[in-house]
């Protein structure tokens, strides 16, 4: 295993990014981790809790604000109940209207509308902003949204692999 | 180019089907056939399928580092070599 170099991938790769982020987070979180009672149903709880979220937030912040579910997902990350004191309000306020102005009615296009509208509003549940996105935007969104959650699941799954016994 | 038909969209038909099929092709499930044209509300359907076993996939994830991490210490050396794995 000494000279073989893998073809490397770009540094400024969504997935190097990701991963750095990401990988750096997971050594914060097991910093923290309390000696005494780190096996602990509980603490194995709140741990998969920070996994979770670092692993999301990563994603987002690999992201930046280029992508609508991104800028969303990061605000939902900012004002969760527990970071709410260090959010400044006006900054809350102006995404608020930032978001209304992003507000399209959703009309429907061609035959198919009627049947979009069903599953296009299931589909604005699941990505990050979807509500306040026209059926344009929510197909694009999806399509991006989805390719990073694949870099997402490949990495955690190598990062894993690579720490099982 | 602009749809006049229903109440001031400017996208056009064929732009949506463009982005139906280009998610068509990021699914698995639909990848594989050879027809090029499953139904909008399919593909829809499968995509929000997809995207709900992709965050079972990321908690499952999560829950098993976080088992993994209870027993081991994450150092230096080892950040570097899964850093070279993962680029």
């Amino acid at each position: 295993m000494n000279k073989y170099n893998p073809p490397r991938m770009n540094p400024s790769s969504l997935r190097s990014r990701f991963a750095t982020r990401f990988l750096r987070s997971l050594s914060k979180i097991n910093a923290k981790k309390p000696t005494a009672s780190s096996s602990s149903p509980t603490e194995i709880f709140r741990r998969y809790r920070r996994i979770k979220v670092a692993a999301d937030k990563s994603m987002a912040y690999s992201v930046r604000s280029r992508r609508t579910w991104s800028r969303a997902m990061l605000w939902k990350l900012r004002t969760r109940p527990c970071c709410r004191r260090s959010v400044k309000t006006s900054t809350i306020v102006r995404k608020t209207r930032h978001e209304k102005q992003n507000k399209n009615t959703t009309t429907t296009t061609g035959e198919d509308g009627v049947v979009f509208g069903v599953e296009a509003d299931e589909l604005r549940e699941l990505v990050p902003g979807g509500e306040a996105m026209d059926l344009y935007n929510l197909l694009d969104e999806t399509a991006h949204y989805i390719k990073c959650l694949t870099t997402q699941v490949q990495v955690m799954k190598k990062i894993a692999d690579f720490y099982s016994p | 180019m602009s749809s006049r038909r229903s109440g001031g969209s400017r996208i056009s038909d064929d732009q949506i089907a463009d982005l139906v099929s280009k998610l068509q092709q990021l699914i698995p499930e639909l990848r594989g056939r050879r027809s090029n044209k499953a139904s909008a509300s399919k593909v829809l359907q499968e995509t929000c399928n997809y995207i709900r076993n992709l965050h079972r996939e990321v908690e499952d994830l999560s829950d098993r580092l976080s088992q993994l991490l209870a027993s081991t210490d994450t150092d230096t050396d080892q950040a570097a070599i899964l850093r070279s794995l993962l680029m």
